[in-house]
């Protein structure tokens, strides 16, 4: 039983699961006003920018990278619209959205770029000087201003709602978005060749380049995708808030919960680990507990305190599972 | 006369394995102990167990006839056990003396490091041992076999009764190896017992005294040295005899699959020329940093050229990379199995199918069915010990990771096959087996380059082998020549003769 990979795959995918119906549980008999249909649907209207974001994330922790670029690259996508709205009175729908896309996908880009060209040690270090200068940007193309009026279609993604009526708020389209989206990224990174080269770059990649697989490409686009998720993840910003908050690219905490989400969802940091399925549960007990914080009217320093654990908790497990997993390896070469 | 170290009835468990059971041990005073099994016979848990990394269930375990309960590996250390890994403990950014002086630096006044006392201390040590270099240096400038020599200054400065070497040749060059031989023996004069685990049985015999032979994590044999010879070692070793060790079958070599001509990368090699032929095994043989591997690299686009021709089939061409040499249909077996070879951490299918990833593929996703029958494929042909695909690589045997890199080379099609090192750190069984996948290949129309540092492998399996020396090939010796034997090869690739 334990030795077969699929039993354990299993156990690996139900644990999380596990862990986020505890949570709920615990949440729902401690608060009447957790428990209600609509606050449901509004942990999943929380959960679908995490979810963009910890997507391009996954992608990338899976090859051993990080970026911390992502919550200024999508807060940057959202303000080039704006910018575009305000200096250029550019109004099209389609063309701000297609700019925004342009936007966290070049970013991302160069992302790669940086890692593969010019050789720069680690995209930790790299990515976080990103965020700096993308925050920049933000501030610099809106000119440190908060913007509004946004056309309907470019909001449109952050704020439908589908079945609403009745003292029903309706489901997020968000989420159904994020949905789709993890069931595409799903089928890239475990049915195509490409997926595969994605693990086999972030478990050994000098193997993978001595197998004749292209890995500065394979990088360069890992970093690439997850740009054009801020970009969606930006989309749904302005379409949640109805504004492009420049100062947010510093503010928020993004990153942070991105790579937690993906890490209490299995992924490490030691690259080649991680499923999309993981990650989705990931997000949403991220989600549970924000939600279930601001339902108890904890205030933000304890937000910051719990949050900040459930970081580390995680790290940690990622670092108890590494450990089990080398200790197998050895019993079983022994 | 009480054994140094002796190991009594001892067992030692893990959740569904027996990793060593009622194994025995005596290692006397000064005696040179060699330990043999096959990959997986229990030697690593055996070591373990001495340097106190395992606590075993059962057994005693005896330092100069008193019972010790290793629970850490400081304790035996300080009962006068030391090990030298075959991963050797370096850190590269610090220098010698620091490495030699890691645990125990010695302090001058006020607590602060006499690094006096120290370089000169490790100086000696290291003269002692035939090496003079600056202890001063980094560790990581110097090859293996000064670091090799570190470790030992290390354990003797902990004042080791005895000093367990894992392995400690599978990484050096022929000089360095006789250095190290030099060295063994010094100790043992000084009345220092040696544990030598080795997986080349010529080295038992020049160097041991008694030998130990392990196999399904028991004791087999504990003989004289006299009294064994290779035949039975393996017997011992295996269960079986392997009756030939080289099965070598005779192939008729066809067109010139790949032609250097004055090739040159400058720094590495030099003037490189020779032709290999489909339908041959060519052999490649000299020291280490001869300049073997850097061929290899030049032929697989992973080295700059600077001067010379390459030729494909006749055809002059520039292989820019790996990638384009994987296009071209030449496989790279790397030395670094799984550095260079694997990715661990991933399937075993992965790893099978991660050359030919477009050829399984159905439009733009992989075709399951077909990932699934070219893994079961290989791991049928290649008899790789493995209930599923889908298990992870590292849970293999290094013979059985071998094959899974092998396996993905024939999966990527590929027409000339570079196997550098092929049968590095795996056992007898295991080695013959690559042989035979090579002989395969080779009837089979393949061209094959072996790179090889053991003499017997060369001339066992080569049709005809290019010995380098210094980035230079010195000798081209074909199998029915009456040079193709250890002494001329030893010879060309010492620079004592030169004929291409």
């Amino acid at each position: 039983m334990k030795n077969n990979p699929r039993v354990a795959a299993i156990i690996r995918a139900v644990a999380p699961l596990l862990a986020l119906a505890i949570l709920v549980i615990v949440m729902a008999a401690i608060s009447p006003e957790f428990r209600t249909v609509n606050n449901g649907m509004n942990i999943l209207r929380q959960t679908a920018v995490n979810g963009f974001l910890s997507a391009g994330m996954l992608v990338v922790l899976i090859t051993a990278g990080i970026d911390l670029s992502v919550g200024a690259n999508a807060i940057l996508s959202a303000c080039v619209m704006a910018m575009l709205m305000t200096t250029f009175g550019i109004t099209n729908p389609i063309l701000l959205l297609i700019a925004a896309l342009v936007v966290g996908t070049l970013v991302g880009i160069v992302n790669g770029l940086l890692l593969t060209k010019l050789k720069l040690p680690h995209p930790f270090v790299s990515t976080l000087g990103m965020k700096f200068v993308l925050a920049g940007l933000a501030l610099f193309v809106v000119s440190t201003r908060t913007i509004s009026g946004f056309p309907d279609a470019v909001t449109w993604l952050g704020s439908a709602d589908f079945l609403r009526g009745g003292g029903f708020n309706g489901i997020p389209g968000s989420f159904l978005a994020l949905l789709l989206t993890f069931v595409l990224l799903h089928v890239l990174l475990t049915r195509t060749a490409l997926g595969r080269s994605i693990y086999a770059v972030g478990g050994n990649p000098e193997a993978t380049r001595l197998s004749g697989i292209n890995t500065d490409r394979v990088l360069t686009f890992v970093y690439g995708l997850s740009g054009t998720l801020c970009a969606i993840a930006g989309i749904v910003i302005v379409g949640r808030s109805g504004v492009a908050n420049p100062s947010a690219a510093m503010g928020g905490n993004y990153e942070t919960d991105a790579i937690a989400a993906c890490i209490i969802g299995g992924a490490s940091f030691t690259g080649g680990k991680g499923t999309v399925w993981g990650t989705l549960i990931g997000c949403l007990i991220i989600a549970v507990i924000r939600n279930g914080l601001t339902i108890l009217n904890a205030q933000s320093d304890v937000q910051f305190m719990v949050i900040g654990a459930v970081i580390i908790v995680a790290v940690f497990i990622d670092v108890r599972r590494t450990m089990s997993e080398e200790r197998r390896r050895r019993l079983a070469a022994a | 006369m009480t054994a140094v170290v002796e190991l009594r009835n001892v067992t030692k468990r893990f959740p569904g394995v027996v990793a060593l059971r009622d194994m025995r041990l005596s290692i006397e005073p000064g005696e040179i102990h060699g330990l043999i099994g096959e990959n997986g016979a229990g030697k690593s848990t055996l070591i373990k167990v001495l340097t106190g990394v395992y606590i075993p269930e059962q057994g005693e375990i005896y330092v100069d006839g008193v019972e010790h309960k290793f629970t850490e590996p400081r304790q035996a250390q300080d009962a006068g056990i030391a090990c030298v890994y075959q991963e050797l403990n370096i850190v590269p950014q610090l220098s010698l003396t620091d490495n030699i002086f890691m645990n125990q630096f010695i302090k001058g006044r006020g607590g602060f490091l006499d690094y006096k006392a120290m370089n000169q201390k490790a100086s000696e040590l290291l003269t002692s041992m035939g090496i003079s270099v600056d202890v001063s240096k980094p560790a990581g400038v110097f090859g293996m076999g000064v670091l090799q020599m570190v470790e030992i200054a290390k354990a003797l400065l902990t004042g080791a009764k005895v000093i367990i070497m894992d392995e400690p040749t599978s990484s050096l060059g022929e000089s360095e190896v006789e250095q190290l031989i030099r060295v063994v023996r010094d100790l043992k004069a000084k009345g220092v017992a040696i544990l030598f685990v080795s997986h080349k049985l010529e080295e038992l015999f020049i160097l041991c005294d008694r030998v130990t032979v392990m196999r399904d994590a028991q004791h087999i044999i504990t003989e004289d040295i006299g009294n064994l010879d290779n035949d039975k070692l393996i017997r011992a070793m295996v269960g079986r005899s392997v009756e030939n060790q080289f099965p070598k079958v005779d192939t008729t070599p066809g067109e010139v699959a790949i032609e250097f001509r004055n090739v040159t990368s400058v720094g590495t090699i030099k003037n490189v020329s020779f032709q290999a032929r489909y339908g041959e095994i060519l052999g490649f043989s000299g020291l280490v940093g001869a300049g073997r591997t850097e061929t290899m690299r030049a032929i697989f686009g992973d080295l700059p050229i600077d001067s010379g021709e390459i030729l494909l089939g006749g055809k002059k061409v520039t292989i820019s990379s790996p990638q384009r040499a994987v296009e071209k249909g030449i496989a790279f077996l790397t030395e670094d199995r799984k550095g260079q070879g694997l990715v661990l951490n991933q399937s075993i299918a992965t790893n099978l199918i991660l050359s030919s990833l477009k050829k399984v593929e159905k439009g733009p996703l992989l075709d399951r069915e077909k990932v699934k029958r070219v893994c079961d494929e290989s791991i049928a042909s290649m008899r790789i010990k493995t209930p599923d695909a889908d298990n992870q690589v590292s849970k293999l045997s290094g013979g059985n990771q071998q094959k899974v890199v092998i396996g993905k080379w024939i999966n990527s099609d590929a027409e000339i096959y570079l196997f550098d090192e092929p049968t590095r750190g795996i056992d007898v069984g295991a080695k013959v087996e690559v042989y035979n996948i090579m002989n395969k290949l080779a009837s089979a129309g393949k061209c094959i380059i072996m790179v090889s540092s053991e003499l017997p492998e060369v001339l066992g399996m080569s049709d005809r082998v290019i010995v380098m020396r210094g980035g230079e090939v010195m000798a081209e010796i074909r199998r029915d020549e009456p040079d193709f034997n250890e002494d001329d090869i030893m010879k060309a690739a010492w620079g004592e003769r030169k004929s291409a």
